[in-house]
């Protein structure tokens, strides 16, 4: 693996799309089974369901100060909302990822990698909403995988997830990676 | 006097089923703190919900019923409060966690609680105030901690900058209390409770646990315990132990007494509640300090902002000021000597915090002439990102 400079990862959403364990899956897996450093932090409203959420992941080889995203090296944007809130805080250059379902309007989408899945309609496809997230770290791994093991996020979401839902969402995961690889699917 | 170093028994982990492994984790800092405070010993978590505090209760609930601990949900953080002072004085180190209107509706008990010398620990997970203020993180309580309680009274107060040192203040916050027999405040904010992080816990041989000092310790037999005296922090005796348990949050003298009041008896009893925190300050804060051997500025920070206040000095050093760094582990007693020896003399000192401008009193105080001036730098409801703090100090020294 290459070493890891200061990398900042946010994920935006709605409360329910599983933004705050997107955010805790791909930091584990960071500390846990690469041995980087990394921060997680998250925001939410009072609502359980359906608020502004925001989680954040900052990696790095060396020590971490500032806990939060400055300049993001990556934006996973789950709802039009999201994206239009915090994509000027993207760097030019760097990746997007989106739901073209929920999200419609990408401004001066040139600056950025693009990568559009429909992460919701392969997690319907596969048995529901709650595997949306399964499915948006699948699509991720390609664009980080210069940075962790394919293995290290299998790990981190078999520890995150209901043990009987694990095997459904090694395939959420896979399902995902495929679209995200452009193997084809859905 | 021995009791000035303290005398309190050291010992390390207690081994039990399900108390956390050495090892590697990544947790939030709610679970790293009571992680911690399994490890310390504490076996009761008495406490009400409030958000930002909810995660660490709900973690309570899990994980100390597992290690043979109690897990209370009580009426209200007044309740709360209490029932520590009880589990305390039954032998049983208590722990409670809340945010800034808990922590005001559990002053009183805390009073009584400093007057009858009472170990206990609450974690603050500060949040905007006043009144329900909001969620978002704060550092609004810091004075609160101090003097929010009735009466002269110290305490000691800590303040963690990550999920690491959460963990390992909450067991230094149990090691405090024990020792100086005093409620022991973790102060933190959402920014650290909710934080996940690597925690690493060490081979439980290497951690210090230590139990408050009891007369059976000192030899002293059940006909000669006098319940407030034999040293500066007098041994204390557990319910159903044999001894003379006095339990007394009025003025009272070394045999506690409470009717041969006087003037004089009332100020030696509060004056050596005073002195035992006061008066140990050098032996019991905590600072941490970077990049002051060329420092002409200097930046002092505690808790969260000491993140951003690290990074921003140095970048601020990459562009050629000298600034330096300084961090309060420990907020109270207010560590005034130490300051003045590390810091020296400098020009300007800043101060963020999450407030507007609480802790820079106690700071202007202690170095009004070892600086020219001291600049607040405040924010509410957010962390203060680098850059802010970077183009406060350009603007104040260019």
């Amino acid at each position: 693996m290459n070493k890891t400079p200061r990398f900042e990862i946010r994920i935006a959403g709605f409360g329910g799309q599983g933004v705050v364990t997107i955010g805790r899956i791909l930091g584990e897996a960071f500390t846990l089974y690469e041995g980087k450093n990394s921060v997680n932090t998250h925001s939410y409203g009072p609502e359980s369901r359906g608020g502004a959420c925001k989680s954040e992941v900052v990696v790095s080889d060396g020590e971490i100060h500032y806990p939060n995203v400055r300049k993001a090296d990556l934006f996973i944007a789950l709802s039009q909302v999201a994206l239009d809130t915090y994509i000027a805080d993207l760097k030019g250059g760097g990746i997007l990822l989106i739901d073209p379902h929920s999200v419609k309007n990408v401004p001066s989408r040139s600056k950025y990698r693009v990568y559009e899945v429909p992460t919701m309609e392969i997690a319907h496809d596969i048995g529901g909403v709650k595997f949306q997230n399964s499915v948006a770290l699948g699509a991720l791994y390609p664009l980080i995988a210069h940075m962790i093991k394919e293995s290290s996020l299998r790990k981190a979401i078999s520890n995150n997830v209901p043990p009987e839902t694990v095997e459904i969402n090694m395939g959420a995961f896979k399902r995902g990676m495929q679209y995200g690889r452009g193997d084809g699917d859905s | 006097m021995a009791g000035e170093t303290g005398t309190a028994k050291v010992g390390g982990v207690s081994p039990a089923p399900h108390l956390l492994r050495p090892g590697k984790y990544y947790l939030q800092g709610s679970e790293a703190c009571i992680e911690g405070s399994l490890i310390a010993g504490c076996r009761v978590y008495a406490g009400y919900p409030i958000t930002p505090a909810v995660e660490t209760m709900e973690y309570a609930s899990r994980r100390f019923p597992q290690v043979g601990g109690r897990f209370i949900q009580m009426e209200d953080e007044i309740a709360s409060a209490c029932a520590l002072i009880g589990s305390s004085w039954g032998g049983t180190k208590a722990l409670t966690a809340t945010s800034g209107p808990g922590f005001s509706l559990m002053q009183e008990a805390i009073s009584i609680a400093i007057m009858s010398e009472t170990p206990m620990v609450i974690v603050d997970i500060q949040r905007s105030g006043p009144g329900q203020g909001y969620i978002t993180a704060s550092q609004q309580d810091i004075m609160q901690a101090r003097w929010g309680h009735h009466g002269d009274g110290p305490i000691i107060a800590l303040a963690p900058g990550s999920v690491q040192e959460i963990f390992e203040l909450t067991i230094e916050a149990f090691n405090l209390s024990e020792q100086w027999r005093t409620p022991v405040f973790v102060m933190t904010e959402e920014t650290v409770a909710h934080m996940r992080e690597p925690l690493v816990v060490p081979p439980w041989n290497e951690v210090e646990v230590r139990e408050r000092k009891k007369p059976q310790d000192l030899g002293v037999p059940p006909r000669d315990y006098l319940p407030w005296g034999h040293d500066t922090v007098a041994p204390m005796a557990n319910w159903g132990e044999g001894y003379n348990v006095n339990f007394v949050a009025l003025v009272h003298l070394e045999d506690g007494n409470i009717t041969r009041y006087s003037p004089e008896a009332n100020y030696h009893c509060v004056e050596r509640l005073q002195k035992k925190i006061e008066g140990n300050a050098d032996t019991i804060a905590r600072i941490e300090a970077k990049f002051l051997g060329d420092c002409k500025h200097l930046i002092v920070c505690y808790g969260a902002v000491s993140r951003t206040a690290m990074e921003a000095a140095i970048e601020a050093r990459e562009r050629g000021l000298e600034v330096g760094y300084l961090r309060l582990i420990t907020l109270w007693p207010f560590p005034e000597e130490k300051l003045r020896r590390i810091v020296g003399t400098v020009d300007t000192i800043f101060v963020p915090e999450m407030n507007l401008g609480m802790m820079r009193h106690p700071i202007t105080e202690a170095l009004r002439d070892q600086c020219k001036k001291v600049v607040s730098i405040p924010s509410l409801g957010i962390l203060h990102s680098p850059e802010y703090i970077l183009s406060r100090i350009q603007e104040e020294i260019s």
